[in-house]
């Protein structure tokens, strides 16, 4: 449980950050500059909040009222840097001891052997920071920060500074981290894939404010959110489950709460959780099912919302099931069909614009 | 000034000591100075900044003369050391005193740089990974700073060899007291035929130096091998 409720003031510079939740892991997402890192350097300890409070689990870390103010090393808040920040001096072995030897025994949780075998750091114990590649630096202060067995492990975009290669091998470990450690995570990116791929609360902020935040799904079909969220990136997201393999067709079907899904081929166990990234701009609409198509996904539901026209195009916001489903089309072909709320149409998605970088394992 | 009769190592061995003690004696304050000058913002920093390189503008015989009216056996701050044992007025303690003074500067100036071009968001990571500010301060900063710290102590002690104005100014030229060589040296081209003995601890001072920069560099190298950024 993350409960953070602040005001941060910084010379001119001001922020309010608002969001509760429960959820396992949470992201802040926004532009550069819109104050996420603020928010988690207050998390943190690094900065203090004017008024307000932060608590993470059952621990209050700060307080204005009862003023309560844990110092960072109180905290036991794992921080993951953008840029790693190994300590220059030390080898990886000495960075990962750091923090493992100052926590007490009897509150250790972490094991040295297994988040060493997790993030593939044996081979490069007695090496120092400076001979590393910048995947290998990011995984070593992931271990780092884990083995001082933290209550919340904050993560500041720690791919923003790797190259795609790289960028989806630590997305990979973090994944891992999400899937086989209890450790609360709040991930901090400009990014709506890595969001999408591993949160499941999103919290979106936006200068200096945190305007909105709820299940990823919930909010990536907010047309409203759409200035935030990303113009070119607006779509929504769709929790379902894998349903079965097609691997003659290379296809995997998903459920979800509103029909069946086909993705090119997922490498998932039937019963797993996917969730899917639906563009926006990769969505048609129709009347009927069309006859005749090489639309694998044809999606049956109602219009709930028909956004204010952008240029020559309109966002409409399709209610399937209990998913929501966003399409960008033309105005014309918003005017031709008469789509307004409440009226029936379909959904057209080809299997193709779902590919790997559409899919997030939960 | 009875040149003749000086023993060498004696002179070598005094200036030594007296090298050694400024420079180990200034140390840790000049870190304080140094850190407090990087890191802290508060009114009055131009002044402790303007006062610290004070020494390194000022002739050294005003040094030396305000040492004196400070710490000499009447001054302010000299009568009340005076009562717990501690006298610098004409002993080696002030020699070592007067090049400490003299050398500080050098010393702030290195280890602040050195601090300054770290990255002091080291810091907060060692403190998210539960250290306390001294912890942190003894385990990543004075690591990390360590060649900083090298160089700036190489500088002071060599500028406590070479000491003079300031030296001679506040504690006098007494043999096997507070003549140290550049003392010794001068004492040696003030009196007739002291020319060849002049020139004999001016190569022995060549040869201290030579080999304090040689170790100073190993020093150097060593740390920035320890402490290169990533």
């Amino acid at each position: 449980m993350i409960d953070v409720d602040i005001e941060v003031r910084r010379g001119r510079y001001a922020l309010a950050a608002r969001f509760a939740t429960p959820a396992p892991v949470v992201a802040l997402f926004g532009r550069s500059g819109s104050g996420k890192t603020t928010i988690v350097q207050a998390l943190a300890g690094l900065v203090t909040p004017v008024s307000g409070r932060i608590r993470v689990g059952d621990a209050t870390l700060f307080d204005a009222a009862a003023a309560v103010n844990l110092p960072p090393e109180r905290r036991r808040i794992g921080y993951v840097f953008q840029d790693a920040l190994l300590f220059p001096h030390l080898t990886v072995r000495g960075n990962l001891e750091y923090g493992e030897r100052l926590v007490p025994a009897a509150e250790r949780y972490v094991d040295r052997a297994h988040i060493v075998g997790l993030l593939g750091l044996g081979p490069l114990l007695d090496r120092r920071p400076a001979s590393l590649s910048g995947g290998e630096r990011q995984r070593v202060a992931i271990g780092r920060a884990l083995l001082a067995s933290p209550r919340l492990l904050l993560m500041d975009e720690p791919l923003a500074s790797l190259d795609i290669p790289r960028k989806a091998e630590i997305l990979a470990y973090v994944e891992i981290l999400r899937d086989e450690l209890a450790i609360p995570i709040v991930y901090v990116s400009h990014s709506i894939e890595e969001v999408t791929r591993l949160a499941d609360y999103l919290v979106l902020v936006s200068e200096g404010r945190t305007v909105a935040s709820g299940t990823v799904a919930e909010l990536m079909g907010r047309a409203d959110l759409e200035p935030i969220t990303g113009r070119f990136q607006a779509g929504s997201v769709i929790e379902a489950r894998v349903a079965e393999h097609d691997l003659d067709g290379g296809l995997t079907a998903l459920d979800f709460d509103g029909g069946r899904l086909l993705v090119p081929v997922v490498d998932s166990l039937p019963g797993e959780r996917v969730r899917v990234r639906l563009r926006a701009r990769d969505v048609a609409l129709a009347l009927a099912p069309p006859p005749g198509t090489s639309f694998l996904n044809v999606l049956e539901g109602t219009v709930t919302a028909v956004s204010a026209r952008k240029g020559a195009l309109v966002d409409v916001t399709l209610a399937v099931g209990g998913a929501v489903v966003i399409s960008r089309i033309s105005q014309q072909s918003c005017d031709r069909l008469a789509l307004a709320p409440g009226r029936r149409a379909y959904a057209l998605v080809k299997a193709v614009a779902l590919d790997r970088h559409a899919l997030g394992f939960a | 000034m009875d040149g003749a009769g000086a023993d060498t190592w004696g002179i070598i061995g005094l200036s030594l000591k007296v090298a050694f003690w400024s420079v180990a004696a200034s140390l840790p304050p000049a870190v304080g100075v140094a850190w407090v000058l990087a890191r802290a913002r508060f009114p009055g920093k131009v002044v402790l900044d303007a006062v610290v390189h004070l020494p390194l503008v000022l002739p050294p015989v005003v040094v030396g003369f305000g040492l004196l009216l400070l710490f000499g056996r009447n001054g302010p701050v000299g009568s009340l050391l005076a009562p717990l044992g501690i006298t610098f007025a004409f002993k080696w303690t002030g020699a070592a005193l007067a090049a400490a003074v003299m050398g500080f500067p050098l010393l702030v100036r290195a280890v602040r740089l050195s601090l300054e071009s770290m990255d002091v968001r080291l810091e907060s990571a060692a403190r998210t990974l539960g250290a306390g500010r001294w912890r942190v301060f003894l385990t990543v900063t004075l690591p990390i700073i360590l060649p900083g710290i090298a160089t700036g102590m190489l500088l002071s002690f060599a500028r406590s060899l070479g000491e003079f104005g300031a030296t001679i100014t506040f504690v006098s030229n007494i043999p096997g007291e507070t003549q140290t060589l550049p003392l010794a040296i001068y004492g040696f081209t003030q009196v007739p035929g002291g020319e060849a003995e002049a020139l004999r601890l001016s190569a022995v001072s060549v040869a201290i130096s030579l080999v304090a920069l040689a170790a100073s560099e190993w020093l150097a190298r060593r740390g920035h091998r320890a402490g290169a950024r990533p």
